[in-house]
């Protein structure tokens, strides 16, 4: 594939992590950004402040994650301009699906995860695949750690399928603190075991006061 | 990208690609050459890589990308309606992506669809289809067919054949001619029919569907025969799993019937007995 001489792809590698709570959500990834075998940089955010309430973490490849962004933002801007308000993050969660998808025959090569809390003051989480499949989940993870980290949540936070008839109560037990703790271990397991996790972790938390941003240290081998 | 190095194709369908569901607020209505970058508002059409091999840069980019699939679903009319079910599990590979995708789409409140094959493009298409189907009912003060529907969403599909989208979907509604069933597909392929299943699943849904099928079945009997078509299409196929959910499209719209996790649905149908020895062990322990 990277032999042909029109292929414009490549895997800067990195996990991120999101988590939706009663009244929280927590989005976290790792701070590395890598081409092949080495570290280009151990300081790089794939986490991304569309709104408000509203935050967008993006593993894969990180030309088109900026772009997206980029993307992202300026829609939201003139939103803003149009409607006087923000964009709920279930509107944003379509807008992302619908600019992935509009890319359907030359992809963002991105696996994004959108985190936030919706209009009633719940937390929310987004996953995405590369070409805009969405689906609204209480966790989830993506990049190259996500492997390692899924079962991990999988474990500690799987609830009832929102399809069940009849319904069964969905929401995540965990505290916000239990939540930004399980961020914190699932992040330093992996980095054990995958090369292109590790050196920092991001971690970002919403809630209804607002945003706050915290850093932990990771292993850098 | 520079248009000027579009692959050339020996056929124009490239010039009818359906761009509708793209516009949104224009803000320059005097119209905008879409450059990507310059306005994001305006009229958008699908960038293409800007290569000579559209096509093994497609293989390559999908390979590598391996977008969520999905697979078993199926759909039959009966006496009372029709009876939509499928599973809820998507794969991206061989990975096992999501155990809770809604694989039955509500389009509108009397006509449902289902999602086969990449999951992105059912559920961008059949967004764009509910927003057709919208506005049909806006200009024409009456809602649309299932027939038209159906076939407002094959054309689509036609026009983008051999682009590689993978498309599978089953269109079920209740219009003024009783109920209706179109399979729909990425080839631009529009059958109409009173049984269908699709993805990978299938198989063994037709197995379990066809030996039991009667149309003089009652909604409850209709709702068993295809959440049991579900559960032996999970069981042997590894591509589906999840939530078996069951819908019905009557006179008075879909309704949801049921959602059952297929692990619970196995040992209901199948219940566990234990042999002599074993309940013998079992009440020893216990006392």
């Amino acid at each position: 594939m990277a032999l042909r001489r029109d292929w414009v792809y490549e895997n800067n590698g990195g996990t991120c992590v999101a988590i939706a709570g009663s009244d929280y959500c927590v989005i976290a990834a790792d701070t590395r950004l890598s081409v092949g075998y080495s570290i280009y940089t151990r300081e790089f955010s794939k986490i991304c402040n569309l709104a408000d309430k509203c935050v967008l973490a993006t593993s894969g490849f990180q030309g088109d994650m900026k772009a997206l962004q980029k993307n992202l933002a300026a829609r939201h801007l003139i939103y803003q301009h149009q409607h006087n308000k923000q964009m709920s993050c279930p509107a944003m969660a379509q807008l992302l699906s619908n600019t992935l998808y509009y890319k359907r025959f030359f992809p963002y090569y991105t696996f994004n995860i959108l985190g936030g809390l919706d209009s009633d003051g719940k937390g929310c989480v987004f996953t995405y695949d590369a070409v805009g499949s969405y689906e609204r989940v209480g966790y989830s993870a993506q990049g190259t750690g996500a492997g390692l980290i899924i079962p991990v949540l999988d474990n500690q936070l799987k609830s009832p399928s929102p399809l069940l008839l009849p319904a069964k109560d969905a929401v995540t037990p965990l505290s916000e603190a239990e939540a930004v703790d399980l961020v914190k271990d699932v992040f330093a397991s992996a980095t054990e075991r995958d090369i292109y996790t590790g050196d920092k972790v991001e971690i970002v938390v919403i809630n209804a006061s607002g945003i706050r941003q915290e850093l932990m240290e990771l292993r850098k081998d | 990208m520079v248009s000027s190095l579009l692959p050339r194709r020996p056929n124009s369908r490239m010039m009818e690609l359906h761009l509708t569901g793209f516009e949104s607020c224009p803000l320059f209505p005097g119209g905008v050459v879409a450059d990507h970058g310059e306005n994001p508002l305006a009229a958008a059409s699908f960038q293409l890589p800007a290569c000579s091999d559209f096509d093994g840069f497609q293989k390559d980019a999908i390979q590598m990308m391996k977008p969520a699939k999905g697979t078993t679903t199926l759909a039959f009319v009966f006496k009372e309606g029709v009876i939509v079910a499928s599973d809820s599990r998507a794969t991206m590979g061989g990975y096992i992506s999501s155990q809770s995708v809604k694989k039955i789409v509500e389009i509108n409140p009397h006509m449902l669809g289902t999602i086969a094959g990449g999951a992105a493009d059912c559920q961008f298409w059949h967004r764009n289809l509910g927003i057709k189907c919208r506005l049909h009912e806006l200009a024409n003060k009456r809602r649309i067919s299932v027939t038209g529907a159906s076939k407002l969403l094959a054309n689509i599909l036609y026009s983008y054949k051999g682009m590689g989208l993978s498309v599978g979907t089953m269109i079920a509604g209740w219009d003024e001619k009783g109920p209706g069933l179109y399979y729909v597909d990425n080839e631009g392929g529009r059958l109409k029919g009173t049984r269908f299943s699709v993805g990978s699943g299938s198989p063994y849904a037709y197995g379990v569907l066809d030996s039991g099928y009667q149309f003089d079945m009652s909604v409850e009997e209709a709702a068993e025969l295809a959440r049991r078509a579900i559960y032996h299409a999970t069981f042997h196929d590894g591509a589906s799993g999840g939530v078996a959910s069951v819908y019905h499209v009557g006179p008075q719209g879909w309704k949801k019937l049921s959602g059952d996790d297929v692990g619970e649905l196995h040992y209901k149908y199948y219940p566990v007995i234990p042999t002599p020895t074993e309940q013998e062990m079992a009440d020893t322990s216990a006392a």
